[in-house]
């Protein structure tokens, strides 16, 4: 029996390792690429030891000009984005969370209604253009910065915050914005905590919304960035061969894997770094919001 | 959430609510200003960004001029909607857009499920913390990273793939250009990017079974495998039952950016689908009141089929995403 046991374990403990391996691999690859020579790439693509360690591609990549204002715009777009967002998050959920607002109803299908119905994408890019948004960093913020199902999350979440604590606030002469953001919002960490990560990396790794409304280099978010420098080896793959000597072509099209692989490094750090800080809020606010609603 | 406190709640949260219930609109209106005040911002985005583009979808009956605007553009009826039923890449889209769908379905919808099985089976707790740090990371990487190492991957010259081939014998494989390749590799960077964030939702299910039967089974000598089969897997049958609708509900949605990041004209034969042929005929082309019918096909049809896909969640075990 005792055996039976500790075989399963051995081996769901191993089956799980391995996923988790797999899911870790590339990640490990691509750092140990990036600050590897090319030789040592091409000598074992696989590597997850960095060979030969070299910094050539991180410096490369960085006298890119592209790569600064790439990634200046999005960080503007992702800060902009994060804190309205956040804003307007607190102040639509505060007052549908409250059971007694008339006209709760109404809006709240109001609000699914968007998560089941768009006008797709031209209605949406006609809508930019009369705005006069196109070609602007605010088109990159504008669509993404609240969505009906995280504004549910954040809603349903101050439900569950005890009535009392509002009541003792308001008999002591407390306003509602008051209440709003000195008892309500710092209760609300951890549904913050969430939709911040959330909204944070959307907005960081949006592409779709880059492609269709920026033209300008100059406005370029770190994705487009990122797929120019990408590109480059699909025309490779595309032609096959041709490209072979990638590392000893200086043509910006065709970029050796090395520097593709910085540059991803330097796009996913940040993401990285925040990561684990917020990892223990996010499932429990994914759970909130697939349960209920 | 923490027990309302009786003591409070019977003397001050009446006072409020059922007052509340009895004044008059104007009165309750004035008390409850600020609530009003709050929503104004929030109710403004959705009306501007998300209802103004459903008006916009009258530009599917017209022939949409820039210049002359939505209002001044001739009406034409529902000339759009004939050209995409009778055009050969209709079929194509509508055939790619479900196959990709269906191929992830059956293989992708399972994955998850496997993996949050295994994953509650875990007694060494730290172990099973670090493996789930790691194992919802992938969720969080743009498609565009992911493209990039896809590419780099199964790159005809250097790619792992190509050189685990060649280590066989092989011929090398250019496996972005080749049509039949691609609903694999789109599915599988799929299954790979989400299938730990997907193990969240049964995990939470799990924990939501009785202890007690698992107690019961162990006392009439059944095994893990057993307690898995005839405690675990009924226990979130609902949940996966909820899920599944949903997914067939979503069938129509591919998503843009990892097709787009990958297909090319050699692979639009089995990888061109709906979001993507909306996108290259509206703005590449330019042809965008018969883009706009393409993108209302897709919405209405997407519509019916979601909220089918809820109303039989809900039938089925009461419960629905809202």
């Amino acid at each position: 029996m005792r055996l039976k046991f500790s075989l399963f374990d051995a081996v769901n403990n191993t089956l799980v390792a391995l996923v988790t391996l797999l899911m870790l691999f590339p990640f490990l690859n691509v750092f140990a690429v990036s600050i590897s020579e090319y030789s040592a790439y091409v000598e074992n693509p696989m590597r997850i030891w960095p060979k030969d360690i070299s910094f050539k591609a991180y410096q490369e990549i960085m006298k890119h000009p592209v790569l600064w204002s790439s990634y200046l715009n999005t960080i503007i777009v992702t800060v902009s984005g994060v804190l309205i967002g956040i804003f307007l998050y607190l102040v639509t959920a505060y007052p549908l969370s409250k059971k007694h607002l008339r006209g709760r109803g109404l809006i709240m299908v109001a609000i699914v209604f968007t998560m089941l119905f768009n006008g797709g994408l031209i209605p949406n890019y006609y809508l930019m253009r009369e705005l006069g948004l196109i070609n602007t960093l605010a088109a990159l913020v504008l669509p993404a910065l609240i969505t009906g199902f995280n504004l549910i999350l954040m809603k349903t979440f101050m439900e569950h915050i005890p009535e009392e604590l509002e009541e003792a606030a308001r008999i002591d002469g407390a306003s509602d914005p008051y209440i709003l953001f000195r008892i309500v919002a710092p209760l609300s960490g951890p549904i913050i905590a969430t939709l911040c990560l959330f909204s944070a990396v959307g907005y960081w790794n949006n592409f779709y919304n880059a492609i269709v409304y920026i033209r300008d280099v100059d406005k370029w978010p770190l994705m487009l960035f990122l797929r120019e420098i990408i590109e480059g080896s699909k025309l490779n793959s595309i032609m096959g061969g041709g490209g072979d000597n990638a590392a000893e072509t200086s043509n910006l099209n065709i970029t050796p894997v090395t520097l593709q692989y910085a540059t991803l490094m330097i796009v996913m750090i940040p993401i990285l770094c925040v990561y684990p800080f917020l990892q223990k809020y996010f499932v429990k606010g994914i759970m909130l919001g697939s349960v209920k609603g | 959430m923490a027990q309302s406190n009786p003591d409070i709640e019977g003397s001050v949260q009446p006072i409020r609510i059922v007052a509340a219930k009895k004044e008059s609109f104007l009165k309750y209106f004035i008390k409850n200003k600020w609530l009003y005040i709050f929503l104004i911002p929030g109710l403004l985005y959705f009306l501007i960004f998300k209802y103004a583009p459903m008006f916009g979808i009258v530009i599917a009956f017209k022939q949409l001029s820039l210049a002359k605007g939505i209002w001044g553009s001739e009406w034409i009826g529902l000339a759009n909607f004939e050209t995409l039923f009778s055009s050969a890449h209709f079929i194509r889209v509508l055939r790619n857009s479900i196959l990709l769908s269906v191929y992830q379905i059956v293989f992708g919808f399972p994955a998850p499920i496997i993996l949050a099985l295994m994953l509650n089976e875990v007694r060494q707790m730290a172990f099973k913390r670090i493996s789930q740090t790691i194992l919802y990371l992938p969720h969080f990487i743009s498609w565009v990273v992911l493209a990039g190492i896809v590419i780099n991957f199964l790159s005809p010259t250097d790619g792992i793939a190509n050189q685990i081939v060649t280590a066989f014998g092989g011929e090398p494989i250019k496996f972005l250009q080749e049509p039949q390749y691609f609903r694999t590799i789109i599915v599988s960077a799929e299954i790979w990017k989400g299938i730990g964030w997907g193990t969240i939702i049964y995990l939470a299910a799990m924990t939501g079974i009785d202890p007690t039967l698992y107690e019961s089974a162990k006392i009439d000598g059944a095994s893990r495998m057993q307690r898995i089969l005839y405690i675990t897997i009924p226990g979130i049958a609902t949940t996966v039952v909820i899920m599944l609708l949903l997914s067939l509900g979503n069938i129509l949605d591919n998503g843009f950016e990892q097709v787009f990041l990958l297909y090319n004209p050699v692979t639009y034969e089995t990888g061109d689908i709906f979001e993507t042929y909306t996108y290259r005929i509206g703005l590449q082309d330019g042809r965008l009141s018969y883009a706009t019918a393409v993108g209302l096909f897709k919405s209405v049809v997407g519509f019916i089929l979601i909220i089918s896909a809820n109303y039989a969640a809900r039938k089925i075990s009461g419960k629905s995403i809202w």
